[in-house]
C-alpha cells in the first residue's frame, strides 16, 4: 500500500485552474522530486498535500489518513506529513531550539525533559546541536533551513514535503542543506521535493514527476527522463535547465 | 505683574496630591492591563474567520475610535444608572478608560498581526498547531513587539486622558489641583504642580513601558 495516494486532486485559484485531476503515489521510504515551470502547479500540489491549499476536488491519502475537501480539521493528516519552506518560516522570536520544541510541547504534549532531549537530537542530527541557544537572526540562511528541517523531523512525520528548500540561499549554502536531506534519503525518510536542483535530483530521487499546464505528464527513475524525454515539454524543460 | 508665587502653601495639601498621584496610577494600571488584554482579545476577534464577531468588534472599535472620551464616561456615570447599572466614579473611570484603550488598542494591535508572515503562520499550522496555539505563540509576540511603541504612546495618552475623570469626581491628580487651588486660591502653583507631576509621570511610564518592551519582545531581533 502506498504511503500517500491522491487522486483526481482539483484546485482553481478563482478562474484559474492550476491542478487539473492530479494522480499520484508515493511508497513509503521513496524519494519523489517534483519538477516543472513556474506556475504549473508544482508547489500548489505540494502544499495540498498537507491542506496549506484546500483542494477542490479529490482525495489525500497518507498513512491511512484519508482527506477530502469536505474536511475542516487537518491536524491528524498534518501530525504525519512535515514540511520545509522555501523562506524557512523560522519564528523568529524562538531560539533554535525553542522553535523544534514549541510543537512537541504544544501539540505532541510531551514532557519538558522528553522534549528537550527530542529537540537536541534533531538539531545533532542537523548538525546543529551547538546552535540551540541561538536566534534565527543570529544564523545563516543554510543554518536556518537545517533548523526548520530539524522543526519538521523532531514531529517524527511519516512523510517531509520540502518546497524549494535551497532556492533562497546563497549558492555556497545550498550543499550543507542537500546534504542533509540526502542523509534523510539514505536512512529511508519519505521525501517529496519541489526542486530546481536538477543534479540532486537525478542523484538522489527514486522517482521523478513532470508537471506541466497542471498535470502530471510524465514521470519515472530519474536519469530515464533526463536522457530520453518522451513528451516535447519535458525535452523542452530539460534543454532550458541544462543550458543554465 | 504684581503676582508672588507661594509654592510653600501647596505643602500642606500633600497628602492630597499624593492620593490623586496613586489614583492616576491606580487608574492607569487597571486601564492598561484590561484595556490591553480587551486588545489582544479584539484584534484576535477582528483577524479571526468569525464575520459576525469581526463586524461587532469592528463596530465597538468604531463607535469608541469616533465619541469622545468625556462623552463615553458621562455616559457610563450617568447615563447607566437609568438602566439600574450604578458604580462608584472610580470604577465608572476604570471602565470608561478600558473601554476606550481596548477599542485603540485593538486596532493597534491588529495592525502587528497583519504583519505577520504568512509563512510563519503556515509552518505552525504544518506542525499540526490549533489556530488558538498558532495566534497564543507564533503571532503574538512578535506582533506586540512591532506595536508596543505606538502601544506605549496610546497608553500614555490614555493616562493623561484620565484627567477628565476629575469631572465625576474621581479624586485622581487633576481633581487634586482643582481641589487645592480653590481652597488656597492659587491656581497657578496647583496646576504648575500638576503639569510638572503629570510630566514626570508620563515620562516615568514611557521609561518603565520601554524597558518592559524590550524585555518582553526583543528576544530574537536582530543584534548588531
Amino acid at each position: 500500500m502506498p504511503l500517500v495516494k491522491l487522486s483526481n486532486i482539483r484546485k482553481s485559484f478563482g478562474p484559474v485552474e492550476v491542478l487539473k485531476g492530479v494522480d499520484m503515489t508515493v511508497d513509503e521510504g521513496q524519494v519523489v522530486a517534483m519538477i516543472g515551470r513556474s506556475g504549473s502547479g508544482k508547489s500548489t500540489l505540494l502544499r495540498s498535500i498537507n491542506g496549506l491549499e484546500r483542494i477542490d476536488d479529490g482525495v489525500i491519502e497518507v498513512d491511512g489518513e484519508c482527506v477530502d475537501p469536505s474536511q475542516i480539521d487537518l491536524r491528524a493528516l498534518r501530525l504525519k506529513v512535515g514540511m520545509v519552506f522555501q523562506q524557512f518560516n523560522l519564528f523568529p522570536h524562538l531560539s533554535a531550539g525553542e522553535n523544534v520544541m514549541l510543537a512537541l510541547k504544544v501539540v505532541k504534549k510531551m514532557g519538558k525533559p522528553e522534549t528537550r532531549a527530542a529537540a537536541e537530537q534533531a538539531l545533532a542530527k542537523v548538525g546543529l546541536g551547538h546552535k540551540f541557544d541561538a536566534y534565527p537572526s543570529q544564523l545563516s540562511g543554510g543554518q536556518q533551513q537545517r533548523v526548520a528541517i530539524a522543526r519538521s523531523l523532531a514531529m517524527a512525520p511519516k512523510v517531509l514535503l520540502c518546497d524549494e528548500i535551497t532556492s533562497a540561499l546563497d549558492p555556497e549554502l545550498v550543499n550543507e542543506v542537500l546534504s542533509v536531506v540526502r542523509k534523510l534519503a539514505e536512512e529511508g525518510m519519505t521525501l517529496i521535493l519541489v526542486t530546481h536542483e536538477m543534479r540532486f535530483a537525478r542523484e538522489v530521487c527514486d522517482q521523478l514527476v513532470f508537471m506541466h499546464g497542471g498535470r502530471i505528464i510524465e514521470q519515472g527513475a530519474p536519469a530515464e527522463l533526463f536522457d530520453r524525454p518522451s513528451t516535447p515539454e519535458l525535452a523542452q524543460f530539460v534543454g532550458m535547465v541544462e543550458a543554465r | 505683574m504684581a503676582y508672588t508665587f507661594d509654592f510653600s502653601s501647596l505643602w500642606d495639601y500633600a497628602p492630597v496630591l499624593v492620593h490623586g498621584v496613586a489614583t492616576t496610577v491606580g487608574l492607569t494600571v487597571a486601564g492598561t492591563v484590561l484595556g490591553v488584554g480587551i486588545g489582544i482579545a479584539g484584534a484576535a476577534a477582528r483577524s479571526s474567520g468569525n464575520r459576525p464577531l469581526r463586524i461587532a468588534v469592528g463596530a465597538y472599535v468604531e463607535l469608541i475610535r469616533n465619541t469622545p472620551f468625556l462623552v463615553q464616561l458621562f455616559f457610563i456615570f450617568f447615563g447607566l444608572p437609568s438602566l439600574g447599572i450604578r458604580m462608584p466614579e472610580w470604577a465608572a473611570a476604570i471602565l470608561a478608560m478600558v473601554i476606550n484603550l481596548g477599542a485603540y488598542s485593538t486596532e493597534i494591535i491588529r495592525a502587528g498581526i497583519d504583519a505577520t508572515p504568512k509563512g510563519q503562520v503556515e509552518a505552525g499550522a504544518s506542525l499540526g498547531m490549533t489556530g488558538p496555539q498558532i495566534f497564543r505563540y507564533i503571532i503574538l509576540g512578535p506582533a506586540m513587539g512591532k506595536i508596543w511603541p505606538a502601544l506605549s504612546s496610546q497608553i500614555v495618552i490614555v493616562m493623561l486622558g484620565s484627567s477628565v475623570c476629575s469631572q465625576i469626581a474621581t479624586e485622581e491628580l487633576s481633581f487634586a489641583a482643582n481641589f487645592i487651588q480653590s481652597r488656597n486660591f492659587r491656581p497657578f502653583e496647583a496646576y504648575f504642580l500638576a503639569t510638572a507631576l503629570y510630566l514626570a509621570l508620563a515620562v516615568g511610564v514611557r521609561w518603565l513601558l520601554a524597558r518592559m518592551g524590550h524585555r518582553m519582545f526583543m528576544k530574537g531581533a536582530a543584534r548588531a
